[in-house]
């Protein structure tokens, strides 16, 4: 801890400046956010091409599917298991920028490129698969080498106290963050969050995804074991990904709440300035 | 983790950074003129490259697809593109039992053949149970029996000189007649074969009777189906517009559809 050499200062008056997040943090964050972005677009686009999902190897328009986006004459609808809502105008059946219905699972806006082509989707999400991977391996293994993991985002075992636990979600749904000294480090709600993404849902979106290559089947077979087969694989790729936007919604939120321009500044520049005690 | 006390700085300079970011949002219409540009096009295609080089590099040269049982078999084998090819020709064939359908082998090898579905028939058979992967996404398993594509490109005497094997169809797809290709790599690997049977009856005509290609550790549009005619090429250059297969040249799937 090193403190500038400035006299005595009007504490309520000086913000303290935390660096929170060096540079492979920063810089991994921002990479991943957009790969991530173009990765769930593309990978919309590819589900359009079949949006029907099934669970165990095989699965085609004759067999039973647990989730189909599809449409009628005149309606879109989801359809999960027995439960079927209607989507008309967001999935299944949509307008598309030059006021042409379609009846692709995902409208437009949603996908990469924004009008159908399975082959363009494809090319996008297999390049930058690439990205995610190495962006993910490379900042996996430095958090184990620079220390992130053990300093920043370590369970300690007080942590781990279902009291504690609750009491932080009480914390969270009140909206009453953390503020001085302890807004510096990671509540257990946060380090949960960012260990389940990078080392729980981003590694299973490789591993699904790998998994629904014929090519890789026949080097590592056993990915077929662990995931119940291709159509499982698949289904669970999709999951995933929706779990990934999930917590990039709870993401925003939160960012939004604790204060947008210091939180997204602190992501730039690695600079966070703490907020003052209350009553300070 | 270095913590610093600073003394008061200039903010506005850092939300400079924020500003930039959220400028990018506007861009996101703009995605298809991006996705339509040929330098991103050339990019993109880079991940091929990258695909087929790591798999050729992590798949032994004979590892082999996953062989299911029958218990594990498709209720119904869909099946896809071309399911009744067009014309006269294919008709009289069809009706006929394609007793005169012939499959040419010729380009690059010694002994030009031209197999009627009986020498193929006669040749040593394999029979395996596997799992068909559409591009699109869907699987079907079925069982598939046919001679080996080795075995029938080792009766040729293909040179040394062949790195692709191409595949002629009789099904006319909007232009052009269909048409595939593969490397050496799999048009040797055991489990590619070219197929006559599924399930153990004969190729339904949807399935692409008389004869259809297996290449198992790849996806279902390079399964050439109505095969008649097997080229050993030294390069793809001459074939359809250059990029070796009928969906490569015309949208864009990639060459190399192991992934």
């Amino acid at each position: 801890m090193a403190e500038a050499e400035t006299p005595v200062a009007p504490a309520k008056l000086e913000p303290v400046r935390v660096y929170r997040h060096r540079l492979p943090t920063r810089l991994w964050h921002w990479i991943n956010a957009a790969t991530l972005l173009v990765l769930l677009m593309s990978g919309l686009m590819i589900f359009n091409a079949h949006p029907r999902l099934y669970w165990g190897e095989y699965g085609a328009n004759f067999d039973r599917a647990w989730l189909v986006i599809g449409s009628t004459a005149d309606a879109g609808y989801l359809r999960v298991g027995d439960w079927k809502i209607d989507t008309t105008g967001v999935l299944g059946r949509w307008t598309d920028a030059q006021g042409a219905v379609q009846t692709r699972a995902f409208p437009g806006w949603a996908t990469i490129p924004t009008s159908y082509s399975l082959a363009d989707g494809r090319r996008w999400h297999l390049l930058f698969a690439w990205l995610l991977s190495i962006g993910l391996t490379l900042y996996m293994l430095w958090t184990l080498i620079g220390g992130h993991l053990r300093k920043d985002l370590h369970v300690r075992r007080a942590e781990w106290s279902p009291r504690h636990i609750w009491h932080d979600v009480k914390e969270h749904a009140r909206l009453r963050f953390p503020r001085g000294e302890a807004a510096a480090r990671y509540g257990i709600l946060q380090k949960l969050s960012y260990i389940g993404v990078i080392f729980v849902a981003l590694p299973l979106m490789i591993a699904t995804g790998l998994t629904m290559s014929p090519g890789m089947n026949a080097a590592w077979p056993w990915l077929l074991d662990i995931f119940g087969g291709r159509q499982s694989a698949r289904s669970l790729h999709f999951i995933t990904a929706w779990a990934l936007v999930a917590f990039f919604l709870v993401h925003i939120a939160m960012v939004l709440l604790a204060g947008p321009v210091n939180e997204i500044r602190s992501m730039i520049t690695g600079w966070f300035r703490l907020p003052p005690e209350r009553g300070a | 983790m270095s913590k610093v006390i600073l003394p008061r700085r200039q903010l506005i300079a850092r939300a400079g950074g924020l500003i930039a970011a959220a400028g990018a949002l506007p861009l996101l219409p703009g995605c298809d003129a991006i996705n339509d540009a040929p330098a991103v096009r050339k990019i993109l295609s880079m991940g091929e490259e990258m695909n087929r080089a790591a798999q050729r590099a992590l798949i032994d040269r004979d590892a082999l697809a996953r062989e299911f049982s029958r218990a594990e078999l498709s209720p119904y084998f869909r099946p896809n593109g071309t399911r009744l090819p067009a014309g006269a020709v294919y008709a009289a064939h069809a009706a006929g039992g394609f007793a005169d359908w012939r499959i040419r082998v010729a380009g690059l090898v010694a002994r030009p053949l031209s197999l009627s579905m009986a020498d193929i028939r006669a040749m040593p058979q394999r029979t395996q149970i596997t799992r068909h992967d559409c591009v699109e996404g869907w699987s079907a398993i079925g069982q598939w029996t046919g001679p080996q594509l080795s075995g029938i490109l080792a009766a040729a005497g293909v040179r040394d000189s062949a790195r692709y094997i191409v595949f002629r169809c009789a099904d006319r797809l909007g232009d052009a007649l269909y048409y595939e290709s593969c490397d050496m790599v799999d048009a040797l690997h055991p489990q590619t074969i070219m197929a006559w049977a599924l399930n153990g009856a004969l190729l339904p005509i949807a399935n692409g009777a008389p004869l259809r290609l297996r290449i198992e550790r790849q996806l279902g549009y390079k399964h050439a189906k109505y095969v008649n005619a097997i080229e050993a090429v030294a390069s793809l250059d001459g074939i359809g517009a250059g990029k070796g297969g009928y969906w490569e040249d015309r949208i864009d799937y990639e060459w190399y559809a192991g992934i």
